[in-house]
């Protein structure tokens, strides 16, 4: 295998991205229309993408698994959207926000991607109010800004805690004048269960019908992956519960490459977990951290109700550790200070696995308005959970799996090694790094859909003319025919468990071993569990029913087979990477005072991953990471 | 290939009835285009503003006749007076008596048309059945409704056509006019009469209980701090009419009036 | 605890239903009730019955894909959707009955599942503002009233789960496109469209074979987006607005 070619273009940072859009091969109109392109996925990426592709004339299909696209987890985003517009004055630039991510993501991303990220995150705050977003005003009328974990300036904008709501409304509405238009033909109920590739290019998919179980090819010019991330392998994440690997595992499967699987990120303020009878884990947006005070008691299990310990009886630990960003502190810190404390025997609540979130500075200084107006639902949200109201008495958090950063590698095109096949918002691995920032995701994958594929696409499709092959094809008939004997073959195991439990055997051992904390002994015990797991979900699942309709725990099933492959290859990347940063903490690797040590010697690359068959163990591919603008500083957030 | 659930370009042509399409422009501009006559008599918004509107003008009947009405309480000859100035309008009261059919027709058709086809859309029912916060009043509408149009039917019968006591049409007061007077006087000696109207109103005031502040909010007339108070006053109004009604029914048959 | 279920069985949109009775043992009480069906569900996976479908996906009350009826209330007792019902909010042996929505314009497919892709079409009808991705001014160049922004986000809240129409005794979908006519009626970017979206999507509405407004406010009353029947008046008030001036 040759060495990965990024294809960043040459020249300062600040041009490469103008550079590349003033040299792209255009696609002309009349020629558009003649493109047809597999859009799979329907969350902000996904629905961006099919939006911006079908108004410039391309023919989109588009795949999601839910009943409607507007389903899609980006919906549940609560925070908000970084944009460098200093509409606040506050020293924000596209600089500022570009170095952020980049050190929030601990210098393990590409100082192109992220510039390019940062460029264009004006425009999609352009574009969504267009679109009719109602962004928070202040009173004068002007957008309102709320600053972030990892950032010393307030460029999130956010439509109350429901951001990821209205900015994928706006693109869901986009998406459906699309469909109106005839330009965009929507597959609903629709499942991604393989990816054709034709002459090692990605030219279909085959596609089940949830409703009907009918199995159909599809073919295009270029297939575009948006089907987000894979926290769900630890069974419990605040991902939606349908939320799954299933789509970029196949396409790892037909060789496209997976770049970096052991960056996970953990939120640390999430709803601490009540019983094993759990579903999901419900997040908390980190914005709480804005007017929150983290804090733990000082004397270990200190059993007394929160508003009974004297102030100076409590360990305000971000704010003693990290004084400059304090409760602002980047996501995998504030996690792993959580994790810390608790493990001290200083949590809270149930089992010890809690820390408090204390409001009780915020409304005195602010009124208890104020805060019902900046995070009411949320507030809401958490009484109807846990019983318990916060304006009164401090929020319990924990950590919980909540992103992942790794996904299939891509080039500046967000192309994947295989040509045709395009990934694009958390399925791809490029613009975090080791670590998000909060609201980055949602500019991410923002980013993606509206501004960057409808130029990078050209690029690969002008050399594509008449090239969609015919379903009728071989590869089609023998991709078709692996999708209906893996089906089959979950069917016939007729075991006596459920996926589920085999998937909630699975998210303790990557909790355990591949979370917050790794060790090389805790993955090698899960490079040898999994395996063992995995076999034994393949003798003893249940799955009740045909494949022939509607069937969840077939559903389920598939998802949980591949999740049972990909926590292995996780566990491998954590393994090779020997060294901590951003959200992977390898436990040989901190400082005497517990803080991340990073290697750039020996790992400042992206670590890709490609298949080599159900018998061979996977092989890796570095990309190695220049730093030629910016120079990789240790973070400091004291 | 067969994918029963799938948005497909058909979407747009499945509506067949559509007012207002998209059509191609020029070039890749797309608006919306009218490519039929708007029908505001079909659609559910326009159908229920005309409920609405006849409503209103239904209530100003409610609200005149009953001020006619309670002339009763003045004596006799301030009633009858009143009846023979009515009827002396000629044909502005014809016009008067087609129009008040026309409306109540319309209210009674439009409103026909909307439940039967509000049954349709939910053709099947829960097992367990919730008001969820619906009123009692807004849930009966059809029947007060229908009794209220078989107690208009029977009072025509028995006070205009003189169906009920044919001898009606024979009594006279001392100036020569049609003695309204002692036709009330003797009908609501009737307890079973009296009853029946008593009951009769209360179901008009019941349907106006929800009509009334029902209309406003049909009539897009309303927010969310205004819709408590039009509800508050539209019970208010409607009981003040069961009040104004039943008193005359009462206070003839409990011999109050001051002769 | 222990609860006594009455589940809407239904094997496809052409078989005729039943009520199908399953004990529900040892739920713990912290347990939502969607985590109370998915221990049913695997305990009938383990013993190789068919378990019961639903829809759920982000169980935190905003993807709106819960779409079930509980005991008679849409989306349960409380607030929020059917995945915010606590079982805490029930007696122990209490029995339940959980039925789909029952409206004409959402085709039951199995179990307690439904189709709500009418909900989709009323949207694409006109539920959007045609904007060109790129050619937007600054978005500073647009002030909003903080009260306007307000009360376009009260309404965008919208989840478009159907609890909506399915509450109302007429299944009016008028609580949903009120929402999305008054989001966008209220937003100056709206504006040129207004009475376009007003019309096409009252139509796609009646096209759908949703029932008509009786003003019952029971949708108002289940939405677990909290979202005000005043919406249905300012639709009202669009569509009037969009037939009368010309």
């Amino acid at each position: 295998m040759t060495a990965l070619d990024a294809k960043i273009p040459p020249g300062p940072l600040e041009e490469k991205w103008r550079r590349f859009k003033e040299n792209v091969p255009l696609i002309g109109p009349a020629n558009k229309r003649k493109f047809n392109i597999i859009v799979v996925g329907s969350g902000l990426a996904g629905a961006s993408t099919a939006a911006t592709l079908a108004e410039q004339g391309y023919h989109v299909d588009c795949f999601c698994f839910h009943d409607s696209p507007r389903r899609a987890h980006s919906i549940a985003a609560q925070g908000g959207i970084n944009a460098s517009k200093n509409y606040q004055n506050d020293g924000d630039s596209i600089w500022r926000l570009f170095y952020d991510t980049i050190k929030g993501g601990d210098f393990r991303s590409r100082e192109a991607n992220v510039y390019r990220l940062a460029e264009v995150s004006q425009s999609i705050i352009d574009q969504c109010v267009s679109q009719g977003v109602p962004f928070a005003r202040e009173y004068g009328g002007q957008l309102a800004n709320r600053s972030f974990g990892g950032a010393q300036v307030s460029r999130t904008f956010y439509a109350r805690g429901q951001t990821g709501q209205q900015l994928l409304l706006g693109a869901y509405s986009s998406l459906n004048h699309e469909i109106k238009n005839g330009r965009v033909t929507m597959h609903t109920n629709s499942e991604m269960l393989d990816l054709v590739v034709v002459e090692s290019h990605a030219k279909g998919i085959i596609v089940r019908n949830l409703i009907s179980g009918e199995i159909t090819r599809h073919a295009a010019d270029a297939v575009i992956l948006a089907t987000g991330g894979y926290s769900n392998a630890y069974y419990l994440s605040t991902n939606a519960r349908g939320c799954n690997a299933t789509a970029v595992w196949r396409a790892y499967k037909r060789g496209a490459l997976f770049a970096n699987p052991c960056f996970t990120q953990i939120h640390p303020t999430c709803i601490p977990v009540g019983g094993d009878y759990q579903a999901k884990l419900t997040l908390m947006s980190e914005s709480l951290r804005n007017d929150g005070r983290v804090w733990v008691p000082k004397k270990k299990g200190d059993q007394r109700a929160p508003q009974n310990i004297p102030e100076e009886e409590r360990d305000y630990y971000l704010e003693r550790k990290y004084p400059a960003y304090g409760n602002l502190a980047p996501r995998d810190i504030s996690s792993r200070s959580a994790k810390e404390v608790c493990d001290e025997g200083r949590g809270v609540g149930p089992g010890g696995l809690g820390v408090y979130l204390d409001f009780q500075d915020a409304i005195e200084r602010l009124g208890k308005e104020t805060i019902q107006e900046r995070y009411g639902n949320l507030f809401e949200m958490y009484e109807n959970i846990t019983g318990e109201n916060a304006y009164t008495r401090p929020m319990r958090i924990f950590p919980a799996l909540h992103y992942t950063m790794g996904g299939l590698w891509v080039d500046y095109h967000l192309m994947s090694n295989l040509p045709g096949l395009f990934v694009l918002g958390e399925a791809n691995f490029s613009d975090h790094g080791a670590n998000r920032l909060g609201a980055s995701a949602l500019m991410q994958g923002l980013a993606d859909g509206y501004f960057v594929i409808p130029y990078t696409l050209g690029a690969y499709l002008s050399s594509q003319f008449g090239k969609k092959p015919k379903t009728t094809l071989l590869e089609f008939e023998e991709a078709e025919k692996r999708v209906r004997a893996r089906l089959n073959s979950l069917l016939e195991v007729k075991g006596s468990l459920s996926s589920t439990h085999f998937h909630r055997e699975l998210g303790i051992l990557l909790w355990e071993k591949c979370g917050m904390e790794r060790s090389a002994r805790s993955l090698q015990e899960a490079l040898h569990e999994i395996p063992k797991l995995r076999k034994r979900f393949w003798n003893e699942v249940s799955i009740p029913g045909s494949g022939a309709s509607l069937n969840k725990a077939l559903e389920a099933a598939g998802r949980v087979a591949d999740f049972l492959e990909l926590g292995e290859l996780m566990c491998r990347d954590a393994l090779m990477r020997e060294e901590s940063c951003g959200g992977h903490f390898r436990s040989e690797y901190q400082s005497a005072d517990g803080e991340a040590v990073r290697n750039d010697e020996l790992f400042s690359f992206v670590q890709s991953w490609q298949y080599q068959g159900e018998e061979s163990e996977p092989t890796l591919i570095q990309e190695p990471l220049n730093y030629e603008f910016v120079h990789p500083s240790t973070r400091n957030y004291k | 290939m067969k994918m029963p659930f799938q948005f497909t370009r058909r979407g747009i042509g499945s509506a067949p009835k559509l007012s207002y399409q998209l059509r191609v422009v020029a070039g890749n501009s797309f608006r919306f285009l009218p490519v039929q006559k708007l029908s505001f008599l079909t659609s559910s918004i326009g159908r229920k503003w005309i409920v609405a509107i006849t409503g209103i003008l239904l209530i100003g009947f409610v609200a005149i006749h009953l001020l006619g009405n309670l002339s009763i309480f003045l004596g006799p000859e301030i009633m009858n007076a009143y009846a023979a100035r009515l009827h002396q309008l000629g044909i502005l009261l014809w016009i008067a008596r087609v129009g008040l059919l026309v409306v109540a027709g319309l209210h009674v058709f439009f409103t026909i048309a909307l439940w039967r086809e509000n049954h349709q859309a939910s053709p099947q029912k829960y097992a367990v059945k919730k008001s969820l916060e619906t009123t009692l009043y807004a849930r009966s509408m059809r029947l007060s409704g229908l009794v209220v149009l078989g107690f208009v039917l029977f009072h025509l019968a028995q006070f205009t056509w003189k169906w009920v006591t044919p001898e009606y049409k024979e009594w006279i007061d001392s100036l020569g006019q049609h003695d309204v007077y002692r036709m009330l006087v003797a009908a609501f000696g009737n307890p079973w009469v009296t009853g029946f109207y008593l009951l009769s109103v209360a179901f008009l005031a019941m349907h106006l209980s929800h009509g009334i502040g029902s209309l406003f909010q049909t009539l897009g007339l309303t927010n969310k701090k205004l819709r408590p108070r039009f509800e508050y006053a539209g019970l208010i109004v409607a009981w003040a009419f069961f009040l104004g009604y039943a008193s005359i029914p009462t206070a003839v048959f409990l011999k109050l009036l001051p002769h | 605890m222990n609860f006594h279920l009455r589940i809407w069985r239904q094997a496809d949109p052409e078989a005729s239903g039943f009520f199908q009775e399953i004990e529900a043992c040892d739920i713990p009480a912290e347990a939502s009730f969607l985590e109370m069906l998915d221990i049913v569900n695997n305990r009938l996976i383990e013993e190789k019955k068919i378990p019961v479908a639903f829809d759920s996906d982000c169980r935190e009350g905003i993807c709106g894909t819960c779409s079930m009826v509980i005991n008679g209330v849409p989306q349960g007792p409380g607030r929020g959707a059917a995945c915010q019902v606590y079982m805490r909010s029930f007696k122990n042996g209490d029995s339940i009955t959980i039925e789909p929505f029952r409206v004409k314009a959402f085709p039951i497919i199995k179990d307690l599942i439904v189709k709500r892709a009418a909900y989709d079409r009323i949207i694409q009808a006109g539920g959007f503002i045609t904007e060109h991705t790129g050619g937007a001014p600054d978005a500073a160049t647009t002030l909003i009233s903080k009260k306007i922004a307000d009360q376009a986000m009260d309404a965008a809240a919208c989840i478009g789960c159907g609890a909506c129409a399915a509450a109302c005794p007429n299944s009016s979908a008028m609580l949903f496109v009120g929402a999305k006519v008054t989001h966008l009626s209220l937003m100056p970017q709206g504006q040129p469209e207004r009475r376009e979206r007003a019309l096409a999507m009252v139509d796609a509405m009646d096209e759908e074979g949703f029932g008509n407004c009786s003003n019952y406010y029971a949708c108002e009353a289940v939405c677990p987006a909290s979202i005000s029947a005043s919406v249905i008046a300012t639709l009202n008030r669009e569509y009037v607005r969009a037939t009368v001036i010309p």
